[in-house]
């Protein structure tokens, strides 16, 4: 009778119960590595690149090809490995990576997630500390290695200059030369960096990191002006010109740029929201050694410049500029930070977030 | 002829056959309720169980607290209402469709391709339909272009309605007008010319047709199909996921919220509350659905 709701559960079902067939345990040589807490302690770094190469694979989630240039590290790490990489949902959200810990051998072995949900499911990770370890300043990781930030950025304006004139103020968006222009890259009732933009508009308007009631204001205006546009600004949308004003982090803001030249970063002095974040190891990953080995690499010089290519900020930067390893070139290349910036604790985004899920719709439709 | 030699007489001989059938009759069922617990009473009850899972891991009704709450029930208030609006408009389009095609040549081409085409635009949804809208429809769909180009715009003042729940009701039509013309069919199909001379004869006109033979026959089929379409869109997905992207304000959204949020706010237990909440309302519309259409195959046989 009811042919879609049949239709729609009865895959589903098929789907979970396809997906739970499959499971297997694998095994990695003769050093567990599921249990090794670094490279050194399993027989060092020979040894994981031999263990990772004989798992042959590893899985990654929710790393879309142009979120902080992951499109260029992961076919670096397949070509310097030899391992292949199983990319599953790269739009997914930093929820939808742990929610994929099925226990199966189609599990993501590595997630790339926000500061709220690493802190939010640390039983779910395996402790590790790579070998550059010690350049992580000790307020971006989990101090056993159970999860630790890998890069960050700030929240940026990113705009079309050839549709709207420069943007020198978060106010400016309410002006009659946005109409129909404005939107965030992500939904802030579930999306980090949706939530973030959020933030950044409140602490430019009066508001600050504990009080993000003046964001969701300001998009009441800008719908009231007809400003926004309820669309999630993506690649795509800049391209097609839906979205000629978005509110996104800036290394991913950076990458229009190769689709609309004309694509600039304005950075608010008076709110510099950055966030970071942060890598975790899947407790029962099915490729425990190449998850590990996966880390080493992003964790490398090597990785780190990587990151720096795509626009965002590695965690290493500080400790490889004194060192000297760093990318001059693409370091030169961030949008200048004017300015302090402050960073959200886990517990000032939950709250913000809670507020946000309260009031969004009612404010901007 | 010996009685041993007559398969009638061998099976009436032997005492253990009327026991034998009521057994096998149990077992030809049996796909049909292992199809049924499976793919819909076990997740009907994961859902139950999850629901009374309040977020501190104790068993509680908290989670339904929840749906009280202002922009929960806005939520909710905004599901029924696209639900109702794209079910009656889908309905009454329909009904007029099918009544244009089953008065026609039973055997002609008007027929064979409208239900062919009902057949396949009643499944056609999700995000390939949303894609299909926004490619004609939105600021760069092609349409859009066109008309504007003519000095038609279709969104006076720049508000885009075509990325909001007036949108939503109209993508909905798309699937919920064939598939009236689909279920409803039969029941046009089963009104007989014979009442309609029986009626001219005895001295009525059309309204008397209509109003004491045809209107009574069909309206119980046609709320049955109504209630059927409300259904439809109630527990649709994947179209509106797709299409509105920014603050789910439906029901299905939220859910997907509750699930996925990245920034502290995943309530699965909350999330199945909502989901119960929605399977009572398909649960109530269907039960209607069922008696109205009980009433209906009461006359068209």
């Amino acid at each position: 009778m009811n042919w879609h709701r049949f239709h729609r559960l009865g895959l589903a079902v098929a789907a979970v119960l396809i997906v739970s067939a499959c499971g297997s345990t694998s095994t990695a040589g003769s050093t567990d590595w599921s249990k090794q807490t670094s490279a050194s302690a399993g027989g060092g770094m020979d040894a994981l690149v031999a263990a990772a190469k004989a798992e042959g694979k590893l899985t990654v989630i929710a790393l879309p090809p142009d979120w902080a240039n992951y499109g260029a590290i992961i076919s670096g790490f397949k070509a310097k490995y030899g391992i292949d990489i199983t990319s599953l949902n790269p739009n997914g959200s930093s929820q939808d990576e742990v929610n994929a810990f099925d226990g199966t051998s189609r599990a993501p072995d590595v997630v790339d997630v926000g500061q709220s949900v690493a802190l939010a499911n640390t039983a779910k990770f395996a402790p590790y500390q790579v070998a550059t370890w010690g350049d992580i300043p000790a307020g971006a990781k989990e101090s056993t290695g159970l999860w630790y930030n890998d890069y960050g950025g700030y929240m940026g304006i990113g705009y079309d200059s050839s549709k709207v004139p420069a943007i020198t103020s978060v106010q400016d968006l309410l002006g009659s030369a946005f109409h129909s222009k404005v939107a965030l890259a992500g939904d802030p009732t579930k999306s980090n960096q949706g939530l973030n933009g959020v933030i950044m508009a409140s602490v430019a308007n009066g508001g600050s990191l504990d009080d993000v009631s003046k964001g969701v204001d300001f998009f009441h205006q800008l719908k009231l002006k007809g400003n926004y546009v309820p669309i999630v600004g993506t690649d795509a949308t800049v391209k097609a010109g839906q979205t000629p004003v978005l509110f996104e982090w800036d290394y991913l803001s950076a990458s229009h740029g190769k689709g609309v030249p004309t694509w600039k970063i304005f950075v608010p002095s008076n709110a510099i929201i950055g966030g970071y974040y942060s890598q975790a190891i899947n407790k029962a990953a099915p490729h425990p050694a190449a998850a590990r080995l996966w880390e080493e690499y992003l964790y490398s010089d090597e990785g780190q410049n990587l990151w720096l290519k795509g626009g965002a900020r590695p965690v290493r930067q500080a400790a490889m500029t004194s060192a000297g390893t760093i990318d001059a070139t693409a370091a030169a290349a961030l949008p200048s930070v004017p300015g302090t910036p402050q960073v959200p604790s886990g517990d000032q985004t939950s709250k913000a977030s809670a507020y946000v899920v309260a009031n969004w719709s009612q404010a901007v439709s | 002829m010996t009685a041993a030699g007559s398969p009638a007489l061998t099976a009436a001989a032997d005492p253990d056959q009327g026991r034998r059938r009521p057994y096998l009759t149990w077992l030809g069922v049996v796909p049909f309720f292992a199809y049924v617990g499976i793919f819909l009473l076990l997740p009907t009850a994961i859902i139950l169980a999850g629901s009374l899972v309040a977020p501190d891991g104790s068993i509680s009704l908290s989670n339904f607290e929840g749906i009280a709450k202002p922009f929960m029930f806005t939520s909710f208030v905004n599901s029924i209402e696209i639900s109702a609006v794209s079910a009656l408009v889908g309905a009454i389009a329909g009904a007029i469709l099918a009544y244009v095609v089953a008065t026609g040549n039973p055997q002609g081409l008007l027929r064979r391709a409208v239900m062919s085409a009902a057949g396949v635009f009643a499944q056609f949804g999700g995000v390939t339909l949303t894609f299909a809208w926004l490619a004609t429809l939105y600021t760069t769909g092609i349409v859009y272009i066109f008309l504007k180009d003519h000095g038609l715009d279709i969104y006076p003042g720049g508000t885009i309605w075509l990325i909001d729940l007036r949108g939503l009701t109209l993508i909905y039509l798309y699937f919920q007008i064939p598939l009236m013309v689909l279920v409803f069919i039969p029941a046009i199909d089963g009104i007989r010319p014979q009442w309609r001379e029986a009626t001219e004869s005895l001295g009525g006109n059309t309204w008397h047709y209509w109003r004491y033979v045809a209107g009574p026959l069909l309206l119980p089929s046609f709320l049955g199909c109504t209630l059927l379409l409300f259904a439809n869109a109630f527990s649709a997905y994947a179209t509106a996921a797709a299409l509105l992207t920014q603050g789910g304000v439906i029901l299905p959204l939220q859910i997907q919220a509750l699930l996925t949020s990245e920034t502290g706010s995943v309530q699965p237990g909350f999330a199945k509350a909502l989901a119960l909440a929605m399977i009572v309302v398909v649960l109530v519309v269907m039960s209607l659905y069922t008696v109205l259409q009980r009433r209906t195959s009461a006359w068209l046989r």
